[in-house]
């Protein structure tokens, strides 16, 4: 078997592990999709009726992309979470002394994730059409949209990969990615519009990736004014071409970095 | 221990010998610290094909460090290990092929079911998924957990895990088997089960390294022990070997009248001419039995002619936790905690 092939398969097996555990303790799920839910009442509800998105949109369809990006960020922590807890077992142990695929673990984690990311999209859309988001493009851009969305998320899962490796224990991942995730989705134009950032924090927001995420779904599901202007930088111009630079660029750099701080790490 | 402590030759026994026949697991000169603490200071180790070395030790001698570098999952400052003549820090992959480990923290996947554990493990040795679910079914019932085959892991006992861990170390029936505490931590039950199945694995002809920090479990089950002690080898040999290095045995009376003492003290000097060591604690006299059972008959005589009465006799030879203590001065269990082994009892 070539090297490639066994990354894939030994990758498959451990993504195959990872998903039973899923399927046996499905409370860890609950709660983390649950999260998402709360974000879109919270701001339909709570924060909405004081945020004009302006161009003519309603705030809650305004709102639904940003919140898709949220929760595809956010959703990224599952995977630093399942590694640092992994690297805490004797589990890892066996994994180190089989002649598998060194990059398995990792590959496998950040695979069956894909699953976890692929159910919170599709409980997001849920609760989007339930207070009152539409899809009002057509299929091929919606399913672009999603797409985008995954792989998007795929991405930032080896980002968290990164920091699970990092962390000596579970208990630090959610703080430790709090710093990460927190500026990257608030300061960017996922629940206020560009325009409503100081001058200062505008260039971050227009060239914040979650902001490129957001604008090209809410263009592809057909949640913006055709007629509104879009922020005059290349960024939010090319929204999917600038987003897909980003997961590029992570992967590129973030699959090597974990590869080499799992090889390097001993317990 | 009753005798004091005298300095002991075991110098010459530490020399490596390279002529061992066929060598499974040969390593020379293995150090290895954490900042400070030296966990490995010159380690030379060699087990001979078909055979199995106790290492034994307290907690914090670095057996378990010992152990991880062998199973390729960490890298010596210094030295060469060598497991079926395959260098491991060159070619680690090629060492993992043909070892098994299992660890005192059974490495288990608790949301798993045992069956789905070795087959995972099976498909990462990269049998497919038909051989992989045969070769499961095939330990689970050799193990005896065929019938908690389909349950997750986390339901079994502290035993089953072990077992369950073990027979994922013999998924692809390693040429090496390396077992660090294998029943560090279990009831005497569980324990007795597992000696077992060791033994069973013994027979079959497997190799193997095995730590322990139970002197019983290294001289039941080893060939030849490996005493370390602070990253050193301080004796080697067979059991007997050790036993004898520290004298031989010895008559022990236990009296039921502490005003008897005494007297059991002259009759005991006078039938073994040895140094008698009297507890008056316990109420126990110890002397050296020169000649064995002819010597305990001897005193058993006198003392019912004297019509001293005993609560216990007998003939005792030192057991390991003696030869500990003589060698290093504590005991098995007076010893600094390991880095990487906090449950040690």
């Amino acid at each position: 078997m070539s090297s490639v092939q066994r990354v894939v398969v030994d990758g498959s097996i451990i993504a195959t592990r990872n998903l039973i555990k899923l399927k046996r303790v499905p409370e860890v799920l609950v709660f983390v999709l649950i999260s998402p839910i709360m974000f879109v009442l919270l701001f339909a509800y709570v924060f909405g009726g004081a945020i004009d998105p302006g161009a003519g949109i309603s705030y809650r369809e305004f709102l639904i992309g940003g919140i898709f990006a949220q929760t595809v960020v956010f959703g990224a922590t599952f995977t630093g979470a399942g590694l640092a807890e992994d690297m805490q077992k004797g589990i890892i142990d066996r994994f180190r002394s089989l002649p598998m695929s060194r990059s398995a673990v990792l590959v496998g984690r950040t695979g069956s994730d894909v699953v976890y990311n692929l159910l919170s999209i599709v409980i997001m859309s849920g609760t989007g059409l339930l207070v009152g988001w539409r899809i009002t493009s057509n299929v091929p851009d919606a399913l672009a949209a999603y797409a985008l969305l995954l792989l998007f998320a795929y991405a930032f899962s080896w980002i968290m990969a990164y920091v699970g490796l990092m962390v000596p224990s579970v208990e630090v991942i959610n703080n430790a990615s709090f710093v990460v995730i927190f500026p990257l989705t608030f300061v960017s134009n996922a629940f206020v519009p560009v325009e409503s950032f100081p001058t200062a924090l505008r260039h971050f927001v227009e060239w914040n990736p979650v902001s490129s995420v957001t604008q090209a779904v809410r263009e592809l599901f057909g949640n913006v004014n055709p007629a509104a202007p879009v922020p005059d930088v290349w960024s939010l111009q090319n929204p999917v071409l600038y987003t897909l630079i980003w997961i590029a660029v992570i992967l590129v750099v973030f699959v090597p970095l974990s590869v080499r701080r799992f090889k390097a790490t001993s317990r | 221990m009753a005798t004091p402590p005298q300095p002991l030759e075991v110098e010459p026994v530490l020399t490596p010998d390279d002529a061992t026949p066929d060598p499974m697991i040969r390593a020379r000169g293995l150090r290895k610290s954490y900042g400070d603490v030296r966990a490995l200071d010159g380690l030379d180790l060699d087990v001979p094909r078909g055979t199995v070395l106790g290492l034994l030790g307290p907690n914090g001698a670095g057996k378990t460090t010992c152990v991880r570098i062998l199973a390729t999952l960490l890298v010596p400052d210094e030295g060469t290990v060598d497991v079926a003549g395959i260098d491991v820090i060159a070619r680690p992959d090629a060492v993992r092929a043909r070892m098994g480990l299992s660890g005192q923290y059974a490495a288990v996947d608790e949301y798993l079911t045992g069956f789905e554990n070795l087959v995972m493990v099976g498909r990462l040795y990269g049998f497919d998924r038909r051989r992989a679910r045969a070769r499961a079914k095939e330990l689970l019932e050799r193990f005896s957990l065929a019938d908690a085959g389909d349950r997750p892991a986390r339901t079994y006992s502290g035993g089953m895990r072990r077992r369950l861990d073990l027979a994922g170390a013999l998924v692809a029936e390693p040429d090496v088997l390396v077992l660090d505490e294998p029943t560090t931590g279990l009831d005497p039950r569980s324990r007795n089960q597992m000696w077992a199945v060791i033994r069973e694995l013994v027979a079959g002809g497997a190799t193997l390294l095995l730590t322990t920090q139970y002197l019983e479990e290294a001289d039941l089950l080893a060939d030849q022990i490996v005493v370390i002690d602070r990253g050193r080898a301080i004796a080697k040999g067979t059991a007997d070997d050790l036993k004898r290095q520290i004298g031989g045995e010895r008559v022990e009376v236990v009296v039921a009248d502490p005003s008897a003492l005494e007297a059991v003290r002259e009759v005991l000097e006078q039938v073994t001419g040895g140094e008698v060591v009297v507890d008056g604690e316990t109420r126990t006299l110890t002397a050296p039995a020169v000649a064995g059972p002819q010597t305990l008959m001897e005193v058993l005589r006198r003392l019912d002619t004297e019509a001293i009465v005993l609560d216990d006799v007998g003939l005792r030879r030192p057991t390991l936790d003696d030869v500990f203590l003589e060698l290093t001065g504590h005991g098995a269990e007076d010893t600094v905690a390991d880095e990487t082994n906090q449950d040690g009892s």
